[in-house]
């Protein structure tokens, strides 16, 4: 029984890293953003994309410096939400860092899938607002998808002809993790070569509002202390745009074109929690324990976590609790460069799977930054400074609102898997 | 504006404005005949055209009568019997 199940897991194909392209507020580009979060360069500051003077919360991190024109046709401008145009240019970066010609791959070989939270919520806004102030004549007809879910995958594929299985994942701030997932399965299904990970952007004021709804979001004005997750006086998150585009390629498709993986994707869960009123506990432990499990990996393998951060006291305490279940208090290295983003809503769990690949290939551990007072130090081992490591297994956790957990492993490729061995 | 009749030229004016222009420079030279797909515009760029010509131009357009226009001539000539039509 157990040589069965053994065979049909060493039958599959392994799904491998082989491109990663960043935007994010404090670094434009991979090595940019390498560099930065590194550094601990904080991209956070008083939002600019609009007048946030009458809004509870007023800072923001965003892509500083983003010239559509410079990078898109305008062909593709009057058709695509701030959010959209940066998720193209992330592909674009992805599939250069892959050395990966698109128009090269036989038809259908390639997918896209990809996360997102809200849509294009900068051109809904402006669309709905023409609707009321002018009429429905004056509303763009790419309304009719510019503000969709589906909209970055769907302009990623049309823009490189990448027609494979695709679809997007809608779990918030869990999403770039659910994605990742959903491209391995497609990797499995023996489909070579799929795009995923998760670039957002709702710094509109119908964006603003709607988030700050929740009640989590920083109020705070100094961006050197809004957001502080694991800190004795966290009070909140700051919300921030950008993300990560990923290539995922089967092993050995990658290993044909010569291409070197930067990290595979061994493991993965999702689990949902019970309502808040229900007495039962969160599942964020067992997201942890299933993915590890499905990496073959046990806990004292892990070499660095990327936590959820949410910023929030209970959340953090939650997160904390699982971390110190699985690790014992103290058992490994927790670290949040999103610290220096704020979280990136469906791109903030795909950034931290292109940090963490990126912290596996250079053997460092980017820091967590403003956390001088950590409230958990006695559970977690918080990485506060650049940390040199001998890094061979990173877990990446993500919850997204409204009880989405999910969690992804990922181990620096062997000998075997640069060759294209399977899982 | 409404008393000016719609010409290719008006065309390739309000198309480089409300659906981009490919860096080809496709929308130069004599484009009456050559069909919107080959300019690289979709029905809905052509929709997004469509809209734009009723409010500079004070005309009702139907969609369905829209998006059978296959090139900026016929385009035109869909326009400006709209114009004549309801005057």
């Amino acid at each position: 029984m157990t040589a069965l199940v053994d065979d049909s897991v060493a039958a599959r194909p392994a799904a491998v890293i082989t491109g990663i392209g960043v935007v994010a507020p404090n670094g434009f580009g991979t090595e940019d953003y390498w560099r930065a979060t590194l550094d601990g360069r904080n991209g956070i500051g008083r939002i600019t994309r609009f007048d946030p003077e009458r809004y509870p919360a007023r800072l923001a991190g965003e892509v500083r410096g983003f010239e559509p024109r410079r990078h898109l046709p305008s062909r593709l401008l009057p058709q695509t939400d701030h959010m959209t145009r940066l998720a193209l240019v992330a592909a674009d970066l992805a599939l250069t860092d892959a050395g990966l010609d698109p128009a090269a791959l036989p038809a259908y070989a390639a997918g896209v899938v990809t996360a997102s939270a809200s849509g294009g919520f900068e051109f809904g806004q402006r669309e709905l607002e023409k609707l009321w102030s002018l009429g429905g004549e004056h509303v763009s007809a790419y309304q009719s998808f510019a503000w969709f879910y589906a909209v970055n995958t769907g302009q990623i594929s049309i823009r490189h002809g990448l027609r494979g299985p695709s679809g997007v994942l809608v779990t918030e701030q869990a999403g770039g993790l659910d994605a990742l997932a959903q491209a391995r399965r497609h990797i499995r299904k023996g489909i070579p070569v799929v795009l995923s990970g998760g670039v957002d952007s709702a710094l509109c004021p119908w964006g603003w509002i709607a988030q700050v709804a929740n009640g989590r979001v920083a109020t705070g004005e100094d961006p050197a202390t809004a957001f502080r997750p694991f800190h004795r006086d966290a009070a909140g998150y700051v919300p921030g745009e950008g993300g990560a585009i990923l290539v995922v390629e089967d092993a050995a498709a990658a290993a044909t074109r010569g291409a070197a993986p930067l990290a595979v994707v061994a493991g993965y869960a999702a689990t949902f929690d019970p309502p808040q009123d229900s007495g039962r506990p969160g599942t964020l432990r067992r997201a942890i324990e299933i993915a590890l499990a499905d990496a073959g990996a046990a806990a004292a393998d892990v070499d660095v976590v990327f936590a959820d951060a949410a910023g929030v006291p209970a959340l953090d305490r939650a997160e904390a609790d699982a971390l110190a279940a699985v690790f014992g208090p103290r058992g490994t290295p927790v670290t949040a460069p999103k610290t220096m983003t704020g979280r990136l809503a469906s791109g903030g769990a795909a950034l931290d799977v292109a940090t963490a690949a990126l912290a596996l290939r250079d053997g460092v551990i980017p820091p967590t930054v403003n956390v001088d007072a950590p409230a958990l130090a006695h559970d977690l081992d918080l990485v506060t400074s650049a940390r040199p490591a001998r890094l061979r297994t990173a877990l990446v956790v993500a919850r997204g609102y409204g009880g989405f957990n999910a969690a992804v492993v990922l181990h620096h490729p062997t000998a075997a898997h640069r060759q294209g061995a399977a899982a | 504006m409404s008393s000016r009749e719609l010409t290719v030229d008006g065309v390739r004016e309000l198309l480089r404005e409300v659906a981009g222009e490919d860096e080809t420079g496709g929308l130069d030279g004599d484009i009456g005949a050559v069909p919107f797909e080959d300019l690289g515009y979709d029905s809905l760029a052509l929709l997004e055209l469509a809209g734009r010509v009723e409010r500079d131009y004070r005309v009702r357009l139907a969609d369905d009568t829209v998006v059978q226009a296959r090139t900026p001539d016929e385009f035109v000539g869909i326009v400006n019997q709209a114009r004549a039509g309801a005057r």
